[in-house]
């Protein structure tokens, strides 16, 4: 007798000895919260990355030599540019449905590194980073910086105006790496900025398959350790403990809702590339290394580095006649590097602090770590006001103020705002902490006096979800 | 050794822990936490119970998937019918998006009402200090036999330094491993004449006060960064430029490096003041970061982040009236690096 279901099951078990491992996998419970679907976020968008890139390579000219461009858009009709930037506004504008995929795919990658930084966020004010989890969250971080990396040569290759200015800025900080920093720039661009044209090739093979390589076998890591630990669990009622775990299975719960998220992730990621315009390239114009221009701004992750490269002071550390520290090293290169080893360092540190070397499997919410939620929010605010600052030119239009007195708001902002938040944030948790205790203690009373009730034969309540 | 008597210890504790566990059930009946089988529900020996039927969510996500198969085929139509510009872009966008909304729509009904929710317990998975022994164990028995440890490990890492160097020598055919000339080159000389964007010589009479100019070195490629200019002209009173460069701006035509000392962005903004009593003097200003170079002074840094002056090329004006490069730059062009002050050659 056949059977639709039973058959196919034994002829793959036979063959490779799935079924085990199978039932294993169809039953792993994912705890049910919906904060702990910021990384599936991340995960889709990058699923949709990897779609339209690869179309889009199909289209994409990854040259800087000189064209002429002749087609619809009529400004840059007999235009001079490059292969790379021609291409780019061909499928902008020529072919059908290039600019939707175009659009979705920079709207994929502005979404996916805010999903990746959101969910950083989650596991740091729950704790989950702290054993046995370290290795995923040093993991991750390796993916937010390789993507923040993915993301800037992404629309370098672009060879518009604003990724011209982009590189030169990049040229700049990689020059500004103590006494290497000179070489290593001549090697990487062939010569100095913007180079003999060798950079575009280098820059696109990174693009399309070192680093997409290099972050999907990241991402694999990353959630085969979040599989071997299992997820980690809010504290909802007595069953949660860090020894037992409460949650839905993946078959047959858990699947559909993650395939909903899915769809739904690809839904938005299209309707904005389909109705919300995002770097509108042949406006722009070809990038001429004489040329740049007022209000260019960059994707949104990495306005921290701009807002840091501007706050920075005048002033270049020089050893006699050598330059040992130029100037934009300290906003371009030693600032994400201070913030990447702050929060690589975290868990162990938060050890050394706390002397607490326990595994811990359920989360703390953010009010019963007052300290480390103080710290979160103060280094955030931290980085958010240098981030602001990116875009001061932007705050000097919307708000009036002029440039120089925000400079002076912000180089003081940035040092005060994240002090009092530490201390209010740590006050505010400490209250937060004491109600709920108040609240625990209410309730074990109400249900002893329940129970001693219901012993005496009266009607009490027996049982109080907390 | 004192270690290995706690592991054993733990492993022990351990093993004991799991043998009464084992013979407790939890306290959940369903048990779960068993790994090798997965248990039934008492009443029918189901392994997931059963969802009530529910007819009208069925229609639903038929419903929706139908729908999701129309917005696909209005994608394939768009496609074929419209040529490109803003709107087919938008409707293209619309159906796939709508496509996609409703398939995720129907999978969160199919969640939601066909299928069943259960919540389940099972133990997290703990290390287990007995494999974590034996494999160290394994390993240490393993490699016990070689006694000269130190020397092998010594070569090892020798053999695997020079494969891994020689590995990645053809990576120097990239480009120079050491060499910093690029960042020294420039196409200045006396008497090189200044043209701007179409090629043309530049007129010292077409020089205007309050605007400034891109030119560039006569005859030099298009991406040489040291050839890019910003001329302005200022009234030679006003001129405070450092000593020694008293004959640099003839009629007080000025020229500076266009490439910020900063971070390498083009010098493309003036700031003319259009009410001297009120606002600042004149100044260069990089849009990137705002550093911001008077003219004036030899484009000493007023503000913002730059850390040197724009290099200056001193100019004179030949006996046709054009302008023409009298030397070389006052210091070397482009962002900062280790050799920038050296004293240029």
């Amino acid at each position: 007798m056949s059977d639709r279901i039973q058959d196919p099951v034994r002829f793959i078990d036979e063959r490779t000895g799935a079924a085990p491992a199978l039932r294993k996998a169809l039953r792993y419970l994912f705890p049910d919260h919906w904060s702990f679907l910021l990384g599936e976020i991340a995960l889709y968008a990058f699923l949709v990355l990897v779609l339209t890139g690869t179309y889009l390579a199909l289209f994409f000219e990854p040259s800087v030599g000189k064209t002429v461009y002749h087609g619809p858009y009529a400004p840059l009709d007999g235009t001079q540019m490059s292969e790379a930037y021609r291409s780019v506004v061909e499928i902008s504008l020529t072919y059908k449905a290039g600019l939707l995929i175009r659009q979705t795919h920079h709207w994929a990658a502005d979404v996916f590194i805010a999903a990746i930084v959101i969910h950083l966020m989650r596991v740091f004010f729950t704790g989950a980073y702290r054993r046995p989890r370290e290795l995923t969250w040093l993991i991750g971080l390796a993916l937010l910086f390789t993507s923040l990396l993915e993301g800037y040569l992404g629309y370098s290759l672009v060879d518009d105006l604003l990724s011209g200015i982009g590189l030169a800025i990049g040229y700049g900080v990689l020059l500004s790496v103590p006494i290497i920093g000179g070489p290593l720039g001549v090697l990487l661009f062939g010569s100095a900025f913007p180079g003999k044209g060798v950079l575009e090739s280098r820059m696109y093979i990174a693009h399309v398959f070192l680093i997409p390589a290099l972050l999907a076998m990241l991402i694999g890591a990353h959630l085969a350790l979040v599989a071997a630990r299992h997820h980690t669990q809010f504290r909802r009622d007595r069953r949660h403990t860090d020894r037992r775990l409460v949650g839905i299975p993946l078959f047959p719960a858990q699947a559909p809702r993650s395939l909903a998220l899915l769809f739904a992730v690809m839904a938005v990621l299209f309707l904005l590339g389909g109705l919300v315009q995002i770097n509108p390239i042949w406006q722009w114009g070809p990038f001429e290394p004489w040329l740049a221009t007022n209000g260019a701004q960059p994707d949104w992750y990495l306005g921290w580095l701009i807002g840091a490269l501007r706050l920075m002071p005048s002033f270049d550390v020089v050893v006699g006649h050598y330059t040992l520290i130029p100037n934009p090293f300290w906003g371009g290169v030693a600032f994400p590097l201070f913030v990447l080893g702050v929060l690589a360092t975290f868990p162990w540190l938060e050890r050394l602090l706390t002397r607490d070397v326990r595994a811990h499997n359920v989360l703390d919410r953010p009010r019963e770590a007052p300290t480390r939620t103080a710290f979160g929010v103060a280094f955030l605010s931290w980085i958010f006001l240098i981030f602001a600052f990116g875009a001061s030119d932007r705050l000097y239009v919307l708000f009036g103020v002029s440039y120089e007195t925000l400079l002076d708001v912000f180089r003081f902002a940035i040092w005060v705002v994240p002090a009092v938040l530490f201390v209010l944030v740590r006050l505010l948790c400490r209250e937060l902490g004491h109600t709920d205790r108040i609240e625990r203690e209410r309730d074990c009373a109400e249900r002893e006096a329940g129970q001693a009730g219901a012993a005496a034969g009266a009607p009490g309540r027996v049982e109080s979800r907390a | 050794m004192k270690l290995r008597q706690w592991l054993i210890a733990l492993s022990a504790l351990a093993y004991a822990r799991r043998r009464r566990r084992r013979e407790q059930p939890g306290p959940q009946p369903d048990g779960s936490h068993h790994r090798a089988r997965l248990s039934r529900s008492p009443g029918d020996g189901r392994l997931v119970p059963p969802v009530p039927a529910d007819r009208r969510a069925e229609h639903l996500v038929a419903v929706l998937l139908v729908v999701a198969a129309l917005f696909a085929a209005g994608f394939v139509v768009v496609y074929a019918e419209l040529e490109p510009s803003t709107l087919t872009n938008q409707l293209l966008g619309v159906c796939i998006a709508g496509s996609l909304a409703c398939v995720a729509a129907a999978l969160a009904v199919l969640a939601r009402r066909l299928v069943v929710t259960e919540e389940l317990e099972e133990d997290y998975p703990e290390p287990d200090p007995q494999a974590q022994d034996e494999v160290a164990e394994l390993v240490r028995e393993g490699a016990g036999g070689i006694t000269r440890r130190r020397l092998l490990v010594g070569a090892a890492a020798t053999a695997g330094g020079a494969l891994g160097l020689a590995g990645l020598t053809p990576l120097l055919s990239l480009g120079p491993l050491w060499d910093t000339t690029p960042l020294q080159a420039t196409p200045w000389h006396r008497g090189r004449r200044l043209v701007d964007t179409g090629g043309a010589p530049l007129r010292a009479a077409d020089i205007e006060e309050e605007t400034f100019y891109a030119a560039f070195a006569e005859g030099a490629e298009p991406d040489e960064i040291a050839s890019l200019l910003v001329l302005v002209r200022m009234s030679p009173s006003a001129l405070r430029l450092p000593p020694g460069r008293a004959d640099w701006a003839p009629e007080g035509i000025l020229a500076y490096s266009r490439i910020c000392t900063h971070a390498g962005c083009a010098i493309e903004l003036y700031r003319k003041p259009r009410f001297p009593a009120l606002e600042p003097k004149p100044a260069l200003v990089c849009p990137c970061h705002y550093s911001t170079f008077d003219p004036a002074t030899g484009a000493t840094v007023i503000f913002g982040p730059a850390g040197r002056p724009l290099p200056q090329l001193p100019l004179l004006i030949d006996a046709s009236g054009y302008l023409a490069a009298a030397g070389n730059f006052s210091e070397r062009v482009g962002p900062g690096w280790w050799g920038v002050r050296e004293e240029p050659s």
